[in-house]
């Protein structure tokens, strides 16, 4: 594969930089809410303040090839460090803002860094707390300096001095930066990112100039992004996708990045703002659609009911509309005016009103949240990434968004499944190394490109979407050899919105079971409407008609999953609510929420065990850690119940 | 007045100024209670001050007479080197002084902007007719000193709130609310009247730490009331201890502690 030095004669971002100062001048590339009032920096400005700042770093001593760290939440000076530590020939490593000082140190200590830009005095504070442990670390660069007047400023500097010393010495340092901005390449270091890293400690991920520059054109060519259009930057500026977001795509297409005052009033901005490209993790749409119902409950009576109206209407043409399908005349009458009484006000009011392009990723989102927005109008889409392939893997193209899929290979990505059903990518954009770890560099990725993701999943045949199953590492073979991938109907469940946490069992054997654990709040609220009285989470999971309510979804799930020919064998046959919710206290889960398989497993094998031998109930006593450390145990007999399934002949016979 | 040192170092190794305001020999009597009986201290510049005592010690009665709300029957007040003479509250204000109350008295139906703006009141210079005719000196004025609170909301992290009444605020939050627009005045000292009474303990630690970021960034004097044995002992430059009426005790945190009569008004002491 020739691979292309450049992308149209600029190798670099600062190389981006110098051409939208030029062909951008006074369009907006930054604004931050500060003082009450948006300000604005041209690009032309932008320019300037990179150059002052790289100018300055250059006079503090920045060598060709150094990391330096920055720390904040999103604002434009940070994103400034990140281009000046380029023309000052460094790397910009961006942390985690709300790492502990513990794993900064691991961080810190690992890239080696000896300069670290950091926004306040809270972040300079965990850095001042480590600094005996770095031995490289040297000079620190702040924001905002609130609080530190009286701090020891030997090694502390104001970024408003920094830039001033750089723009005093620019007839002398002008040159040498000049030099280090035209020695960068497409295959230099453009910036290193740390995974978050679930398991071991944070790898550094190196991307190069041509990873990230290629990631930002193709997909803003994909997404026809272009200069006018709107961010918000919110979300971590250590996550990939911020930096291909906010420094990527922003500086490929010449478009507007906005920062939030700060992150209590991100809704507010986010209205005043109405980007035209919007991205969001799924619980914050989950979130959004829980405040918008909630008010709606609270409304008035006529205008809860015109919603509900509109909105089931919505929920039959609008995707379809969306999409540009045939939809009737009449159809499209009626849905006009939902839009003009109910959608549009209520994406004005969600800050929606202008999104072109919408994204989530990163977790599977529930059909109905997903469809709920679409029906709107929003272009809502998912894609598939990862840090190590600059984010995008696959992308769903408009017109063919679904919820269960993540769409098809961007652009210049080959896509390749593996014999165990891990998905394989090559692109432009996969990463050139881990660094200082060549062995997990070698096990990622091999000698021809191919990188590992992990996950397993598989490529529909009709329509060549790519579909996530799981991690690769979950995925297990039942009894007969038919797959076994627990996530993929653990999330079935979960989209119920009783359901809090399913676990499902079934590796090894011939049938699958389910442990479920029901949302306290949601079914509280059903039980209080429906005047059924309890105690506690255990009387409520125990109760006939909870278990009748959560058996009907688990036969649901059974009805979606039998379509599925690859995983119809993950069927739940049986099924319990358990007595108490899995806990990070009693070890049954992680602090992210993360259900630990294995020790669930175990804890709970007598139950498994009742589940398998068909019995109708099972006592059990379990131990259980309060908050404040005691322990105690609690003793239950469950009901153990059968679900019905969908036979697999009849399913084929009927298809 | 008596030669004091221009200088004074804390305990924390902190310079603070010289005196700025000095009570002398005050007494404030209603009808036949007294509830201050001749008490003297003072106030440096730039240092944080605290005045604490059981109820009913006249503590609030004491910041009273500061900010010229009520008038003591004997002493006398001197701020920046020259007595003051009988001052109402407002005239006391435009001299550079500003408070908090005990009780918030924040205006419950006005936005959370609208109560810091009217910290701005004494810097604006324009009437009423002016003002609602919102043009030329008028609108300059305002612009000017919505930047300043702005400024202050910024400092004080309420940007999420600028909008909201006051009225729907929590406990803490409008606790906060006042010190802003108490700062919005840009006084030259500042009053604070148990800024953490009621307030859990993070909230306590936030407010803490924006006394002490005012009193760093601002320079400004501070003098505060409060219950809170280790806030005030943190806080504080210099404490004054007062115990019915009376003053008790003087001295930075360590001296006060160790205080005989300050311990015997706060733990008791047996009558035999």
């Amino acid at each position: 594969m020739a691979q292309p030095s450049s992308a149209e004669g600029y190798p670099s971002v600062p190389s981006l930089l110098k051409r939208n100062a030029i062909q951008f001048a006074e369009k907006a590339a930054y604004r931050e809410k500060e003082f009450g009032i948006w300000q604005t920096w041209s690009w032309s400005e932008t320019e300037k303040e990179i150059e002052n700042l790289a100018l300055g770093l250059i006079n503090m001593g920045v060598n060709r090839g150094d990391h330096i760290a920055i720390i904040g939440r999103n604002r434009p000076y940070l994103y400034w460090s990140m281009v000046a530590a380029q023309m000052a020939g460094a790397v910009p490593v961006p942390l985690y803002q709300d790492a502990v000082a513990d794993e900064m140190a691991y961080v810190l200590g690992h890239c080696g860094a000896r300069f670290v830009i950091a926004s306040d005095q809270e972040q300079v504070d965990k850095v001042i707390e480590i600094q005996d442990e770095l031995h490289q670390f040297e000079h620190m660069i702040y924001l905002d300096a609130r609080g530190m007047r009286k701090y020891d400023h030997s090694h502390l500097h104001e970024y408003s001095h920094v830039q001033e010393q750089g723009y005093a010495a620019r007839d002398e340092l002008r040159p040498e930066m000049e030099r280090r901005v035209a020695e960068l390449d497409y295959d230099s270091k453009c910036v290193m990112l740390y995974t978050s890293g679930t398991t071991g400690k944070p790898k550094g991920v190196v991307l190069s100039n041509r990873n990230i520059i290629e990631a930002a054109r193709s997909s803003a060519e994909f997404d026809k992004l272009r200069a006018g259009d709107e961010v918000l930057a919110y979300l971590p500026m250590a996550w990939v996708g911020d930096f291909i977001f906010s420094i990527g795509q922003a500086y490929w297409t010449g478009f507007c990045v906005n920062c939030p005052e700060s992150a209590e009033t991100l809704t507010t901005d986010l209205r005043e703002i109405g980007p035209s490209y919007y991205f969001a993790p799924p619980r914050v749409f989950e979130s959004l659609l829980t405040q918008v119902m909630i008010r709606m409950e609270d409304a008035g009576r006529f205008k809860r009911s015109m919603f509900h109206y509109f909105m089931s209407h919505a929920k039959k043409v609008g995707p379809s509309i969306l999409d540009g399908k045939s939809v009737s005349m009449m159809d499209r009458l009626k849905y006009a005016l939902g839009n003009m009484t109910i959608y549009g006000p209520l994406k004005d009011s969600l800050g929606f009103g202008r999104v072109r392009v919408g994204y989530t990723a990163g977790e599977a989102i529930g059909p109905e949240i997903f469809e709920f927005y679409r029906s709107l109008g929003i272009n809502l889409k998912q894609l598939y990434g990862q840090t190590e392939a600059s984010v995008f893997i696959t992308v769903q193209p408009d017109g063919e968004v679904r919820a269960d899929t993540v769409g098809v290979p961007a652009p210049g990505v080959e896509l390749r499944i593996a014999e165990n059903g891990e998905v394989f990518y090559r692109s432009p954009g996969a990463f050139v190394e881990y660094y200082k770890n060549p062995e997990s560099t070698a096990d990622t990725k091999d000698p021809e490109g191919w990188v590992a993701t992990g996950d397993a999943g598989f490529i529909e045949e009709k329509s060549g979407h790519l579909r996530i199953i799981d991690r690769a590492k979950d995925v297990g073979q039942m009894a007969d050899g038919r797959m076994f991938a627990p996530k993929y109907v653990e999330n079935k469940l979960k989209f119920f919105p009783n359901v809090l946490e399913a676990v499902l069992f079934g590796a090894g054997r011939d049938k699958c079971i389910a442990f479920i654990n029901i949302d306290l709040t949601a079914v509280g609220n059903w039980a209080e409407r429906n005047n059924i009285a309890y105690a506690s989470y255990q009387e409520l999971a125990g109760h006939p008609q909870v278990l009748d309510t959560i058996q009907s979804h688990v036969e649901e799930v059974n009805a979606s999953v039998a379509q599925d020919e690859m995983l119809s064998g993950c069927q739940i046959h049986r099924f319990l609510i358990l007595h108490k919710e899995l806990d990070a206290d009693d070890g049954e889960m992680t602090r992210t929420r993360k259900v630990r398989r294995r020790i669930v497993e175990e804890k709970f094998e007598d139950l498994i065990d009742a589940l398998y031998s068909g019995k109708a109930e099972q006592f059990t006593e379990t131990e259980v850690t309060y908050e404040d450390g005691r322990k105690g145990s609690i003793k239950a007999t469950l009901t153990l119940r059968d679900a019905k399934t969908v036979p697999l002949s009849a399913k084929v016979a009927a298809a | 007045m008596s030669a004091v040192a221009e200088e004074f170092i804390t305990e924390d190794g902190r310079k603070i100024g010289a005196v700025v305001m000095e009570m002398k020999n005050i007494t404030l009597k209603f009808g036949g209670v007294v509830a201050i009986k001749d008490i003297s201290f003072d106030i440096r510049q730039g240092e944080i001050r605290a005045i604490i005592g059981p109820n009913g010690a006249g503590k609030s009665s004491m910041l009273n007479v500061i900010s010229g709300f009520y008038h003591p029957q004997e002493g006398e007040v001197w701020y920046k080197g020259a007595r003051r003479p009988t001052m109402r509250p407002y005239q006391v204000a435009a001299q550079g002084i500003a408070r908090t109350f005990q009780n918030i008295a924040l205006f419950e139906g006005m936005s959370v902007l609208d109560n810091v703006m009217t910290g701005r009141l004494t810097h604006m210079k324009t009437n009423m007719f002016q003002q609602g005719l919102w043009y030329g000196k008028a609108r300059a004025e305002e612009i000017e000193n919505r930047q300043k609170a702005e400024e202050i909301i910024d400092f004080l992290e309420i940007q999420a709130i600028r909008k909201t009444p006051v009225g729907r605020l929590p406990y803490g939050l409008k606790k906060r609310v006042e010190l802003a627009r108490a700062l919005a005045a840009e006084p030259s000292i500042l009053l604070l009247d148990e800024p953490m009474a009621g307030m859990n303990v993070e909230e306590k630690e936030d407010m803490s730490r924006f006394i002490l970021d005012v009193n760093d960034e601002f320079g400004t004097t501070i003098a505060l009331i409060e219950h809170d044995m280790g806030v005030v002992m943190d806080l504080s430059d210099r404490v004054v201890v007062m115990d019915y009426g009376k003053k008790i005790g003087d001295g930075t945190p360590d001296e006060v502690r160790n205080n005989q009569n300050v311990i015997d008004a706060y733990l008791g002491v047996a009558h035999d």
